[in-house]
């Protein structure tokens, strides 16, 4: 047992120490399968700023990945307490409407996306074909993060809003002073979950984005990865950076993270 | 009864947002890309050739490659995956295994890491001159590098080592929180009865698990119908379209290709359908108890 758990945890961590590894080793050192660490850490970050605008593309998906979180949160929060809160017939059948969303293929809505983009690009250039707002707007709504939402609030207790009705709360007062605050971890989950998604999103972008400039941490890896004469150990070192911020969410606040994850099976 | 029905109004302005947003990003599209189905030509401009497109999916060899490698994909990797994960959360629940935290942390650890970014550091492990060719050799496992990317059988082997790597712990960690809740003392009393630890797997542990195996392989299935990162950056697709995905041919049909809008919407409709299917025979299966 002890075998057969130590060799499957290996394998697992081992794509990550080799990463680390070879993101201090130079090109020729990875290519020879050097797995001590070397000296060339610097050397690397160096060649990294200095070759490639990966400031840029992380300073791009830093600012995808915290409008995303922030506005799927508000939408997708307002929408779970409305469905739980104030639930009837009609808006039950509108839920479960919403939940077919989650079977239709991102694949599948690229092609129509794109050309609903491209035609909004001629109207109004600033949310068309190029911009962040294109890669923000599709993915501002997801039927997980209500059907998530919704999970939750069902152990929201009803007498807070009782409490809030008679000390003269608004229904959306009611929502913002004692919903929001209370739902705290709730909120810690959706955010783990839609940050990652967002920062990690590679297909859209890939569609949607065109220029340089804009390019995201997933678009500028699979860039380097595809080149003809890679420098390794710049790329790995890339790959490192680009792997941080998630990696450093998950140690942080693995709890939330897991609890995140099983959300959406409750 | 005003206010019922301010109630009532105040309820739909909560989810408004929402519904006019999942309206317009996945209903509308989903509705445009049928009647782009119905449609041919290049770029924009396309005519109505009614359901032509989808008499030429049957013909169209690049389409039923892509079919049957993402169907090798599905029936390989996620029943291997989902016993993978099986095996090791009992393993990791069990009450005498020390370092559990550790196991569990560094099993789920590939999951933190993006798609992209796997599967480069994927794809340079898997070279010719990669290190897992560099190792093989020298252990004298194998006397001549393996073609990882570059021979059609073994890069469909590379993609779904790579897509079990990313998914099992993530997939395990489903299991061990259903684990966790089930009763200790239904164990004990199998234990009593003299039932093996095989037959507790069998008899107990699974039955029990059912549901949550149901949703997993469902999540896996829908996620292996939409793969697109892996192979994309792994392999390209190839060697030839050895590796090609559904979702890599309607990529290549619109942005690679000279684009053919129409046609790539109706092979988007069979990646829909697949899936319905698919959820509806699994839910048939695990429904039989």
């Amino acid at each position: 047992m002890y075998l057969f758990l130590g060799v499957t945890a290996f394998v697992s961590i081992f794509p990550f120490l080799w990463m680390v590894v070879s993101s201090t080793n130079p090109s020729v050192g990875v290519t020879k399968g050097r797995l001590m660490p070397g000296t060339h850490l610097f050397v690397n970050l160096s060649n990294l700023v200095e070759q490639i605008d990966l400031v840029r593309a992380l300073a791009n998906s830093l600012v995808i990945a915290l409008i995303t979180t922030g506005l799927a949160l508000l939408i997708g929060s307002l929408a779970g307490y409305g469905f739980e809160i104030y639930r009837s017939r009609a808006k039950d059948a509108v839920f479960n409407i919403l939940l077919l969303s989650m079977m239709i293929p991102f694949a599948a809505l690229m092609v129509p996306l794109y050309r609903m983009f491209a035609w909004l690009s001629g109207k109004m250039p600033v949310i068309g074909i190029d911009t962040k707002a294109a890669v923000i707007l599709p993915t501002m709504a997801t039927a997980f993060l209500i059907f998530f939402f919704r999970q939750n609030t069902k152990m929201f207790e009803r007498e807070m809003i009782e409490a809030g009705r008679i000390d003269g709360l608004g229904e959306l007062g009611i929502f913002l002073r004692i919903y929001v605050p209370t739902m705290r971890t709730t909120y810690a989950a959706a955010a783990i979950i839609t940050f990652m998604s967002s920062w990690n999103n590679y297909m859209w972008p890939l569609v949607v984005l065109q220029s340089d400039a804009k390019k995201t941490i997933p678009l500028l890896i699979s860039n380097l990865g595809s080149s003809y004469s890679p420098d390794y150990g710049m790329i790995m070192t890339a790959i490192v950076i680009a792997t941080l911020p998630t990696a450093l969410v998950f140690f942080l606040m693995q709890k939330h993270f897991v609890a995140g994850m099983l959300g959406s099976v409750k | 009864m005003s206010i019922r029905m301010r109630t009532r109004v105040t309820g739909w302005c909560f989810v408004i947002a929402a519904v006019v947003l999942i309206c317009l990003f996945y209903f509308y599209p989903m509705i445009q890309a049928f009647n782009l189905s119905l449609k041919s030509g290049v770029g924009t401009n396309l005519q109505y050739v009614g359901f032509e497109n989808y008499k030429r999916l049957f013909t169209d060899s690049n389409f039923i490659t892509a079919v049957t490698n993402t169907f090798i994909y599905l029936i390989v990797q996620v029943p291997i995956m989902i016993i993978l994960a099986l095996l090791l959360s009992v393993m990791l629940n069990s009450d005498k295994l020390r370092l559990k935290g550790l196991f569990r942390t560094a099993i789920f650890l590939p999951c933190v890491t993006s798609l992209v970014a796997y599967s480069v550091i994927f794809k340079y492990l898997f070279a010719n001159d990669g290190l897992v060719n560099l190792l093989l050799l020298r252990l004298s496992i194998i006397d001549r590098p393996i073609g990882w990317i570059t021979d059609p059988f073994w890069a469909k082997v590379t993609i779904i080592l790579a897509i079990t790597w990313r998914w099992t712990g993530y997939n395990m960690i489903f299991y061990l929180s259903a684990l966790q809740n089930i009763d200790r003392s239904i164990y004990e009393a199998a234990t009593i009865d003299g039932a093996s630890a095989f037959g507790k797997f069998t008899k107990i542990t699974i039955p029990l698990l059912k549901p949550i195996i149901l949703f997993t392989s469902i999540m896996s299935t829908i996620g292996t119908l939409q793969l697109f990162d892996e192979v994309m950056n792994i392999t390209k697709g190839g060697p030839g379209n050895a590796t090609m995905s559904i979702s890599q041919y309607i990529y290549n049909l619109s942005f690679k290709y000279t684009p053919d809008f129409g046609y790539a919407a109706t092979v988007s409709y069979a990646i829909v359908v697949l899936i319905v299917i698919f959820s509806y025979m699994q839910f048939k299966v695990a429904g039989d108890r």
